[in-house]
């Protein structure tokens, strides 16, 4: 802070008249930050303390031993390897999915004129707004009066099985997809389609050679911001999986609750443990996170 | 934030496009089978849910057949209005978290977006810092404020200092603040939101409308309010529908914290409890979930109309 105002005192920087509001600015600034770390931090301050010296000292202290081993601990007893494995195995099929079938209407309905492309358009960008509440009870009764061989499902319909969390999340994601991926591909110059159409590229070429590529910058993009979405997603686990070891870990998160209750420092461990795979995103891709959120509402 | 700028190239120029008469038979298939495709999709799996909650709605079934359905007129509403002990204080929950969300969450976005977007040292430091929780599950954010908010072992009833004594009250626990302290967590991550939703906002504002403003003796307060902030009308156009719908997709946080009980009941709370658990009754929960849909339709239209309204695709 001092260093701050020091700087803000010389003569060569910016006049007298926007110096003070800075020096504001900064505190006010500081003081949010500082309050918006808090609670990240004191879970990691938990998280690193034994239940022994919480328990002797209390959690408010600096006093004991800091170590990592709740976190051990919450990782051997939580079932996290399970549960990583779920959000894995949901996350990627379904992110493929909606990209894959979003692209093929985002393609069909910004590069071609048909009678009802801005209808679809519609519907389908109106399909994402909704909260998923909304569209919970049939898709349960839905997936659960479908039958399934055994071979294939071992509860013999959609319920409790990770390829039902898929389609659900898939179904619910593509409309906003469409609707972003829509908005870049129009603005790809039709010379190049035309182009490749007088050298005798089919429909499917045109999407797979020119577009595609040309879109990839949105792609990213989007792609990141599903990633998340989607191993954040709480909601569609918790309607659709009855066993425990088939739930993802953001939904997992009940059962941490109940089982580390009595124990906040491992409870925080787990905490911490589930966000550290969106801390890596974050800090590797947090532009193009910060793009997917923006493209998404660039549009008005 | 530069990769925004293939986005803003975005609006610029829309392509003519081809008539699908145009088109060889092969391609004419082709097609057919892309847009097919994610459609029937949105059927199955968005449409056809939809219609089915206003029918269920209506209707009384035990969900064991497809042919089970007996015609329930609007017994089902009659109850969830009127008999339901939980509609009203989740509707006024409802409200009451809109309402704390328009007044402070998404103003508190805005005034971060504002201050981060001079030139300010350390400023992509501290959008990282408020963009963090953007990042996190709501469920999760659930969990970090349990540590924060509990009764003996939390940090605010520590640093208020009445951890462990009688006076220490249990925030998540109690029905009279657990609300407001789930809106304070929930803030923590909504107001992150909004404002790189504003940062985008600000950039994509002409500069020379704020010199002219300034040459026009225009001062701080006044360029923002009469020039700036108008000129975002897209932009604040989308922070008003997300913070609607956000309000009314609010359930994950409740969830977790002690499944949307005492104090904490919301519409989707609601639609959720009569679908899972003991008290399943089907027809109850499609009405409340119609009464969310109906709900939800004023800012989805009014997004809608706004965004298809001048356009051609």
């Amino acid at each position: 802070m001092s260093a701050v105002t020091v700087s803000a005192r010389t003569p060569s920087r910016t006049g007298p008249v926007r110096r003070r509001p800075h020096v504001g600015t900064h505190l006010f600034l500081i003081v949010m930050a500082v309050m918006w770390l808090i609670p990240l931090l004191w879970s990691l301050y938990t998280a690193l303390r034994p239940k022994a010296d919480t328990d002797k000292y209390g959690y408010f202290s600096i006093a004991g031993t800091y170590n990592l081993q709740n976190f051990i601990d919450a990782w051997n007893q939580g079932g996290f390897p399970t549960y990583f494995l779920n959000s894995v195995i949901i996350t990627v099929p379904t992110v493929i999915l909606t990209l894959l079938f979003a692209s093929m209407m985002a393609f069909a309905v910004s590069r071609f004129s048909w009678k009802f492309n801005v209808t679809l358009l519609i519907m389908f960008t109106a399909g994402n707004l909704l909260p998923p509440q909304v569209l919970a009870t049939p898709i349960f009764e839905l997936f659960k009066l479908i039958q399934l061989p055994y071979s294939i499902s071992d509860s013999g319909t959609l319920l409790n099985q990770l390829v039902g969390v898929i389609a659900a999340n898939t179904g619910f994601q593509i409309g906003f997809c469409t609707f972003v991926l829509s908005n870049y591909m129009k603005a790809i110059p039709t010379e190049l389609t035309e182009a490749a159409r007088v050298d005798g590229a089919g429909v499917w070429t045109q999407y797979v050679r020119i577009i595609m590529p040309l879109t990839r910058p949105a792609l990213a993009a989007l792609a990141t911001l599903e990633v998340i979405f989607i191993y954040n997603d709480y909601f569609w686990p918790l309607i659709l999986i009855q066993s425990g070891n088939r739930l993802p870990v953001t939904t997992a998160i009940n059962n941490l609750q109940g089982q580390f209750l009595s124990n906040y420092n491992l409870l925080a461990a787990g905490a911490v443990i589930i966000v550290i795979p969106t801390l890596i995103v974050y800090l590797a891709l947090q532009r193009q996170f910060v793009a997917g959120l923006t493209l998404g509402a660039s549009k008005g | 934030m530069t990769d925004l700028n293939p986005i803003s190239a975005a609006s610029v120029t829309p392509a003519p496009r081809r008539h699908l008469r145009q088109l060889t038979g092969r391609d004419r298939g082709v097609l057919g089978v892309m847009i097919g495709l994610p459609t029937i999709i949105q059927v199955i799996l968005v449409w056809l849910p939809l219609v089915a909650s206003v029918v269920l709605s209506f209707m009384k079934w035990d969900g064991l057949s497809f042919t089970s359905f007996h015609w329930n007129g609007l017994t089902n509403y009659t109850f969830a209005l009127t008999q339901s002990p939980q509609f009203l204080p989740a509707l006024l929950h409802n409200v009451v978290w809109l309402l704390f969300l328009a007044v402070i969450g998404t103003p508190l976005g805005l005034l971060l977006a504002v201050l981060l977007d001079q030139k300010i040292r350390g400023s992509r430091i501290y959008q990282s810092i408020f963009f963090l929780p953007v990042m996190l599950s709501v469920a999760l954010i659930g969990i970090i404020w349990e540590l924060m908010y509990s009764q003996d072992n939390g940090f605010i009833n520590n640093l208020l200092g009445t951890a462990g004594t009688s006076g220490a009250i249990d925030w998540f626990g109690n029905a009279n603040v657990n609300l407001w302290a789930a809106l304070v967590a929930a803030t923590w991550r909504h107001a992150g939101y909004i404002m790189i939703l504003y940062l985008a906002g600000l950039k994509g504002v002409d500069p020379s409308l704020r010199e002219a403003a300034s040459l026009d003796g225009a001062n701080g307060a006044q360029t923002f309010f009469r020039v700036v902030f108008p000129a975002m009308a897209p932009t604040n156009v989308i922070i008003v529908v997300i913070t609607i719908i956000e309000s009314l997709r609010a359930f994950d946080i409740v969830w977790v914290i002690n499944g949307g009980n005492n104090g904490l009941e919301l519409l989707s709370v609601l639609v959720v409890k009569y679908l899972v658990g003991e008290t399943q009754v089907i027809g109850i929960g499609s009405a409340f979930a119609v009464v969310l849909l109906v709900i939800s339709l004023v800012p989805i239209v009014f997004y809608l109309v706004r965004t298809f309204r001048n356009r051609e695709i």
